[in-house]
């Protein structure tokens, strides 16, 4: 992490917009920050913070955009995705928000980005130290779907009383003999919390596991930041008879031709015929490039 | 035919362009103006500044002209803008006794000191559609009578001197939920996250920033029976009341202008216990504007949501203060919902994949089980 302006404590104009740099205002990124130190030190615990309004949506990643724009810097590059690719039309305006808003240079390469913000996907190049990635969350409860009320869920993390959510995945097994999560899966970090990993595919839960880079949750309209820190240890709930798997493909990506990435389905003709293609694009145009480049020796 | 959408930048820019294209509508005929939306929606303008939580005609109405009349479009533009304002001070607690009255009327009493005042209200219109208005005409108005009513006294206030109704803090232990510098001051949910089990401060925020629907669907709930809680209408008032702050240099309040408010004051029954004489209890409304439906249904819910605090068993909807209050903000509700518009491709491909495999499992065990 670059530190955004370390001696800044007022606010600054960052163009003609009128607006602080990165949109919030020094005093709320503070608060965020904090709240980030508190998430970072007790890995996988919902921490509650003062959320604001953005000017996208609750529910469009306000919660990501807050947690982007308080660790972001004048330095920074960042690279935002949505369904593991740089040109969906939300990742286009969101990136379009932090370049109008923070000035900062932008890019679609995994390994050039400092900050990476998503949404459902986790990127296909491994990331290295000093890299954050941003994750945006709908739902950061994994209990809420059990047990809605807050005042319980709280009391259960506490208590670590977890047995729900194995039971839960338990009668999965016992109707459709798998268990039926097949994003949004749930995980233990560090040994302790239950925790949501917003909606990624469990494709990409084990790349949460010893990540060398920091990893942020923001959930704007349930105001809640948690974090796993690099390093840490996270383990997908699984049974000893059914451990846990990821989702494989038969086929392999139209492009590139990868067969261990994972591909989104494409229809391409009215008859239902269809092609599967990378959902991470970069990782996909990467790979193209080392194949023309390989032709070109 | 509807292929993969990649290559948003552009499309997006199209999208908004067609967008302002389509909100001015007919270039042939006169532009609407603010000015105009504020004096002739103002109605409408009162729930954007309700819902919105901010004090500001001008830009509600502006608001409402950006957003081609979606209320809620509106309000969300209204409170991305107030949550970049600094804030200067807290004013004082509005006095709600001290209004200038347009309108004020008990549903308990026949008569009372101050009087019924009807004031501009939709009320006892016949609901027929006044073609003089399409022709564009202007109908003949009378002008108010000139008199405004300062200083009225209030009906739960004659109640409460008898000891027939508790008094307005209701019964609860006040538990101090300001932030930790000031931690008198009423709770402010626009800078710390929703706390349960939250204080009434805090629920009160959170239904007059609710939306109107919401509130009133849950209100209507209460009279059906889901947590019934027998409401008279003890007064319900609207007009306007000075804001008053107290600028630390000066050290006394000074007036920073005037608002107009519709106040509700709900009375509801209360059975007493073994300990207490049975009084009628309360349940209280406030919005900007002239915003009388929120205002009674924000004051049925507030009651309903105090079960808790008097012993009632919560059964019902809207006695859940988790369910009401997680669900009443309509900024929340409608981004989630029309989240479901972004991209879910990873993760329905997902379901897909876990469904085929299941599907070809279950046809496997079929075949396996025929003779």
């Amino acid at each position: 992490m670059t530190t955004a302006f370390p001696d800044q404590t007022t606010d600054t104009p960052a163009d003609a917009t009128g607006y602080n740099f990165a949109y919030l205002d020094e005093q709320t990124k503070r608060m965020i920050r904090r709240c980030l130190l508190k998430a970072v030190a007790v890995p996988g615990y919902q921490v509650p913070f003062g959320g604001r309004e953005m000017p996208l949506p609750y529910g469009w990643g306000t919660g990501g955009m807050q947690v982007t724009a308080t660790v972001i810097g004048s330095d920074d590059v960042l690279k935002v995705i949505d369904q593991g690719a740089d040109d969906t039309t939300n990742a286009v305006s969101i990136r379009r928000f932090f370049a109008r808003t923070a000035g900062v240079a932008t890019t679609e390469s995994t390994p050039q980005a400092s900050v990476i913000q998503t949404r459902h996907r986790i990127p296909e190049t491994p990331l290295s130290r000093g890299q954050i990635l941003v994750y945006q969350v709908p739902i950061p409860e994994p209990l809420r779907f059990i047990e809605p009320r807050e005042t319980e869920t709280r009391k259960m993390h506490a208590l670590q009383e977890y047995g729900v959510m194995h039971v839960k995945l338990y009668e999965d097994i016992a109707r459709f003999g798998h268990i039926a999560t097949t994003y949004a899966y749930p995980v233990k970090v560090n040994g302790h919390y239950v925790m949501d990993p917003s909606p990624i595919p469990k494709f990409d839960n084990p790349k949460m596991h010893g990540c060398p880079a920091l990893q942020l949750f923001g959930a704007g309209r349930e105001k809640r930041i948690y974090a796993i820190p690099p390093f840490t240890r996270v383990e997908s709930l699984d049974f000893e008879d059914h451990p846990f798997e990821v989702q494989g493909w038969d086929q392999t990506c139209e492009f590139c031709g990868s067969d261990h990435s994972f591909l989104d389905e494409v229809v391409i003709d009215d008859y239902g015929g269809r092609i599967f293609i990378c959902s991470d694009t970069d990782y996909c145009n990467q790979r193209l490039d080392a194949d023309a480049r390989k032709e070109a020796v | 035919m509807y292929v993969a959408v990649k290559g948003g930048e552009q499309a997006i820019d199209q999208a908004h362009s067609w967008l302002d294209e389509t909100r001015r509508g007919d270039t042939s005929l006169p532009e609407l103006s603010v000015e105009q939306i504020r004096q002739q929606m103002g109605m409408a303008v009162d729930r954007v500044m309700t819902e919105g939580s901010l004090y500001d005609p001008e830009l509600a109405a502006l608001a409402l002209k950006q957003a081609s009349g979606d209320v809620i479009e509106a309000i969300f533009l209204l409170r991305a803008y107030r949550t970049t304002l600094p804030r200067f001070l807290a004013s004082c607690p509005v006095e709600t006794d001290r209004m200038a009255i347009r309108r004020r009327i008990s549903a308990a009493y026949k008569d009372l000191p101050g009087g019924q005042i009807l004031g501009p209200t939709y009320d006892y219109t016949h609901r027929l559609l006044d073609f003089t208005l399409l022709a564009n005409g202007e109908r003949a108005t009378t002008p108010p009578a000139d008199d405004t009513v300062e200083n009225c006294p209030r009906v739960l206030d004659f109640l409460n001197s008898e000891g027939l109704i508790e008094s307005p803090q209701g019964q609860d232990e006040h538990k101090p939920s300001g932030t930790m510098e000031a931690p008198d001051a009423p709770a402010d949910l626009t800078r710390q996250p929703m706390d349960y089990p939250a204080d009434r401060d805090l629920r009160l925020q959170a239904l007059a920033r609710g939306d109107e629907g919401f509130l009133l669907a849950l209100a209507y709930s209460t009279q059906r029976g889901y947590g019934r809680n027998h409401p008279f209408a003890g007064e319900i008032r609207q007009g306007e009341v000075a804001v008053e702050i107290v600028p630390e240099e000066l050290g006394f309040a000074v007036i920073a202008g005037d608002i107009q408010v519709t106040e509700c004051d709900m009375i509801n029954q209360f059975s007493g216990t073994e300990t207490e004489a049975p009084r009628f209890t309360r349940g209280y409304g406030l919005a900007f504007g002239n915003a009388e439906r929120k205002a009674l249904a924000m004051a049925l819910v507030d009651r309903a949501l105090r079960a808790r605090e008097l012993g009632e068993d919560i059964v019902s909807p809207a006695q859940d203060e988790e369910f009401v209050l997680a669900h009443c903000d309509n900024l929340d509700s409608s981004g989630f919902v029309s989240h479901l518009k972004l991209p879910h491709y990873v993760d329905f491909q997902s379901e897909l994949v876990l469904l085929r495999r299941l599907r070809k499992e279950f046809e496997q065990r079929r075949e396996a089980n025929q003779p």
